[in-house]
């Protein structure tokens, strides 16, 4: 059998996956039309490429289907709550960089840090009968990060795209997500909170801690790690 | 080895049959509970201990994490007091963390629902729970939480302030960093000294978006500005609560030292009084009280709807276990799942596979 290579299977990421893996010498392409999810790669012996969703590679790492895999440190961390003993990091590759934050309205003029954050939910809760919601797809990023600032009286309802905009449609009060550039967020008039950085994430390759490796597979994973780290 | 389940029911059965004959009546509660009195008693957190369900005609559900929330509805709706209950069934807790904690168990229970509100009863369930635990190699732990809440509702500082260091008594780390800046030990973040240096901070403000409103923000600036002007908690007081925190000895000597306590905090005095009362009920069932263990932190972390006494079994060699019982008062849980009314209660809860584990390992 051969070395897994979980890629994921369209768009930048994929692209800059590319990019990075043929500056090593190691070309990575997609087979026959556009459509198809299926891969080839050239300059190195016994790896096959995957072409899967990026969202789908924690859980394929985890469960030792692929033997190696890209994807982004949030998606890890927030996928796998053992992600220590599943994976383990092989290199940071430099793209995809994210940080999933906090946010609030920036008229808030009260709201800077977690502790003003904690206080406005409980005048919250006790004047509009429920709790601050919070939009995100993070939850159990998110609520660990809460739990361990001792931020109490909020709720987490969940958002899978267009999460700045859920507080002017009034389903949310405030946000956590993933920003690059914070252009969406000011675009929608919110600000950060300056102690609400949950994670840094980037664009990452993993190895599974899980997955059987056959002599042929421990082979090419030493020639893999040789040319990458070399 | 992991006990069967079969020997785990057949000892629960056992266990829930001691507990009839001291006048429990037997109950059962659904599997299925509504999630949104879960939620609202614990908030967002029990969503990472509980498992959560759903179907489009109820709405959300949880599997039961514990027996206590839905006993205490059962008793306030059709019960009449003084009553005993014990039950004994599956609770359900997610585990993200450890792999080697059991996200399924059996827990066997009782609770006292009694309106003297009187350390007989807490003596009661504690010496029930002690006698059933006889002869394994457990360590008791105990605590008040009544003590902390008498010192902080009297200390001598904005209703503001208390009501903050109340809704924290249960994440220590926020309740610490609160008392650092109540007691002008910390100063506030730099972003809220510009707020207020401020004459109107909401000048030129962006655009309003989102239930909360002008009215809110402008509403706790007024509460920031008054908590600015309030003086801070004494440093008489602050040493005093810090040395309250820290005790942990044998009951009657933890005693001494809070009567030591009171001296600054004399608020506490009749929580104190209920604390003797007890030591002399629990030595009154035939506890041993000078060799009990009494801390004053102890049940602020995990025990969030205990608010007087509070006690846990541990095993000694067994540090990596969760705790064989577990119990306390929750007066307060009853008023909040009373809609006005309450009922002074006490409960304790044991794990029959862990017992049954133990004594595998002394045999």
């Amino acid at each position: 059998m051969t070395l897994k290579l979980g890629i994921p299977s369209k768009g930048r990421l994929m692209d800059k996956t590319f990019q990075w893996f043929s500056g090593r010498g190691i070309t990575l392409k997609r087979s026959g039309s556009d459509r198809e999810y299926a891969g080839a790669v050239d300059g190195i012996d016994g790896v096959s490429l995957v072409l899967l969703s990026a969202g789908e590679i924690p859980r394929e790492l985890a469960a030792g289907r692929i033997h190696l895999g890209v994807t982004g440190t949030d998606l890890i961390h927030e996928k796998l709550p053992l992600w220590q003993q599943q994976v383990q990091q092989v290199a940071a590759l430099g793209f995809g960089q994210a940080d999933l934050i906090l946010a609030v309205p920036q008229f808030w003029v009260d709201v800077d840090t977690l502790d003003d954050l904690d206080a406005a939910a409980a005048a919250f809760r006790a004047r509009h009968g429920h709790r601050l919601r919070i939009a995100t797809k993070y939850h159990r990023l998110v609520r660990d990060f809460l739990r361990h600032a001792g931020v109490a009286d909020y709720a987490l309802v969940d958002s899978q795209g267009a999460t700045e905009g859920t507080v002017l449609n009034e389903t949310a009060e405030m946000v956590a997500d993933i920003t690059s550039t914070g252009e969406t967020l000011r675009a929608n008039h919110l600000k950060l909170l300056s102690d609400g950085l949950i994670l840094q994430s980037q664009a990452t390759l993993w190895r599974s801690r899980v997955a059987e490796y056959s002599k042929a597979e421990a082979i090419a994973l030493d020639q893999m790690l040789a040319r990458i780290t070399g | 080895m992991t006990p069967s389940r079969s020997a785990t029911l057949a000892r629960a059965a056992t266990l829930r049959a001691r507990f009839e004959d001291a006048g429990g009546q037997v109950v059962e509660t659904p599997v299925l509970q509504p999630a949104g009195t879960l939620l609202d008693l614990y908030g967002e957190d029990i969503r990472a201990r509980a498992y959560v369900t759903s179907d489009a005609l109820r709405g959300e559900q949880m599997l039961r994490p514990d027996f206590t929330v839905p006993v205490v509805q059962m008793h306030m709706e059709h019960g009449a007091d003084p009553a005993r209950y014990t039950y004994a069934g599956e609770v359900f807790r997610r585990q993200e963390q450890d792999p080697d904690r059991a996200n399924e168990y059996i827990q066997v229970g009782y609770e006292l629902f009694d309106r003297s509100g009187s350390a007989a009863a807490d003596a009661e369930v504690f010496a029930l729970i002690a006698e059933t635990l006889k002869g394994l190699p457990l360590h008791a732990a105990t605590g008040d939480i009544g003590i902390l809440m008498a010192a902080v509702q009297g200390l001598n500082t904005s209703d503001a302030r208390k009501s903050a260091l109340m809704r924290h008594l249960w994440h220590p780390r926020r309740f610490r960093a609160l008392l650092e800046r109540f007691s002008g030990r910390a100063s506030p973040p730099p972003s809220r000294q510009a707020l207020l240096a401020q004459d109107d901070p909401l000048h030129g403000h962006a655009p309003l978006i989102g239930k909360r409103r002008l009215s809110d923000v402008e509403a706790r600036i007024d509460v920031l500005r008054a908590d600015a002007m309030a003086p801070p908690i004494t440093t008489q007081e602050l040493t005093a609560l810090e040395a309250l925190l820290k005790v942990r000895e044998t009951l009657p000597h933890a005693l001494e030292r809070l009567r030591d306590v009171a001296v600054d905090l004399p608020q506490i005095s009749p929580a104190l009084d209920r604390l003797a009362a007890r030591i002399k009920a629990l030595s009154a069932r035939g506890i041993d009280t000078d060799a009990l263990d009494f801390e004053a932190s102890y049940g602020r972390t995990s025990m969030e709807y205990y608010d007087g006494f509070v006690f846990g079994f541990y095993a000694q060699a067994r540090p990596d276990l969760p705790p064989i019982a577990t119990g306390g008062r929750y007066d307060a849980l009853t008023r909040r799942l009373g809609k006005g009314a309450e009922i002074p209660a006490v409960g304790g809860v044991l794990r029959p596979d862990l017992m049954l584990l133990l004594e595998e390992g002394r045999s």
